[in-house]
């Protein structure tokens, strides 16, 4: 797992999280954008090549615009996001994934929305408005949307995407929620979304398009149904 | 409250009521016919919500977005990108 950070001047900071392969791609595609930014990568025991990347981008944007901070093997998504926060200087922070199924041209959209309702967290779905899936099957589809409805039906969430982890925070909110929340994988981002419901903060969504399988395979095997169903039922149960 | 405590307490409200009016129990007597439609009326309450989920569901993956322009686009871009950071030095 791999964590980028990205801040921008001193009055607005903006923390890009991301996970997976692609990372050069991506940085790029953020370093094109207006704002102004360090990033911070906190490469967690990924394989060879991906360290090897991230160094020598950081050789070519210059020490201060993104700078490595190792771990030694793979700790979780929850401490991933702690440790770059302890190096984030800024007032938000965007994770995504950086198998490029995330874009980065989404992250202004993300800004925007958030200035305009003063959110304290952003969601991105592709369930909504503009929003979709590119690379899925019918089989894929269908258990998305049922395993969305069944959860809309026990959780009420007030937003349409829970499991999806293209999402900004507001910093102070981001690190109240990693306090609370216990779960691990995707049913962390789910628990985000229900303890920040519990806890009153505003949530707003802007729709995404999700390219799938750009690198490396993505199946949703039995064994990520059932762990689903369990994280949904012990946060209908808990929650 | 947890959901589920909420759901419990929903089902029990509903389900005390209809036991109730099923019995007679607060003295309310209903019309024959009312009683012969409340008796079997949450099995009927039962299929109609399945319904409701399959056309649902059935309903969202038809519409379910599906993003080819991004998916070129998306492509494009990586090559682009490549490019870009080969000429700056970036070994792959």
């Amino acid at each position: 797992m791999t964590l980028i950070h990205i801040a921008t001047n001193v009055l607005i900071t903006f923390a890009i999280i991301i996970t997976g392969g692609g990372m050069a791609e991506v940085k790029r595609g953020a370093i094109k954008s207006r704002f102004n930014y360090e990033i911070i990568i906190i490469d967690d025991g990924c394989p060879e090549g991906t360290r090897d990347v991230a160094e020598q981008l950081e050789k070519i944007y210059r020490s201060d615009k993104i700078l490595l901070r190792p771990r030694e093997k793979k700790l979780g998504t929850g401490t991933a996001y702690i440790h770059g926060m302890k190096h984030a200087t800024g007032n938000y922070i965007i994770i995504m994934d950086a198998d490029l199924s995330h874009h980065p041209k989404f992250i202004p959209e993300f800004i925007r929305k958030q200035k305009e309702g003063n959110f304290d967290i952003v969601s991105g779905t592709h369930y909504k408005g503009n929003g979709g899936v590119y690379g899925w099957d019918l089989k894929r589809r269908i258990i998305s949307r049922g395993a969305n409805f069944i959860t809309q039906i026990l959780l009420r969430p007030g937003a349409s995407d829970l499991t999806g982890s293209f999402r900004l925070y507001k910093k102070e909110v981001l690190q109240k929620l990693i306090e609370k929340c216990v779960s691990k994988g995707y049913v962390f981002q789910m628990e985000m979304i229900v303890r920040a419901r519990q806890l009153n903060y505003t949530i707003g969504e802007v729709p995404i398009s999700f390219v799938d399988r750009v690198y490396g395979e993505s199946k949703l095997g039995g064994n990520k149904i059932v762990s689903f169903l369990k994280g949904l039922l012990t946060l209908f149960a808990t929650k | 409250m947890t959901k589920l405590a909420q759901w419990l307490w929903g089902l029990a409200l509903l389900g005390s009521a209809w036991a109730a009016l099923n019995v007679g129990a607060l003295g309310l007597e209903l019309p024959a016919p009312c009683r012969d439609v409340l008796w079997p009326l949450p099995a009927y309450l039962l299929v109609a919500a399945g319904c409701y989920a399959l056309g649902t569901v059935g309903y969202r993956v038809a519409t379910f977005h599906d993003c080819e322009d991004a998916a070129r686009e998306l492509q494009n871009q990586i090559q682009e990108a490549r490019a870009d950071l080969s000429r700056r030095g970036l070994r792959f």
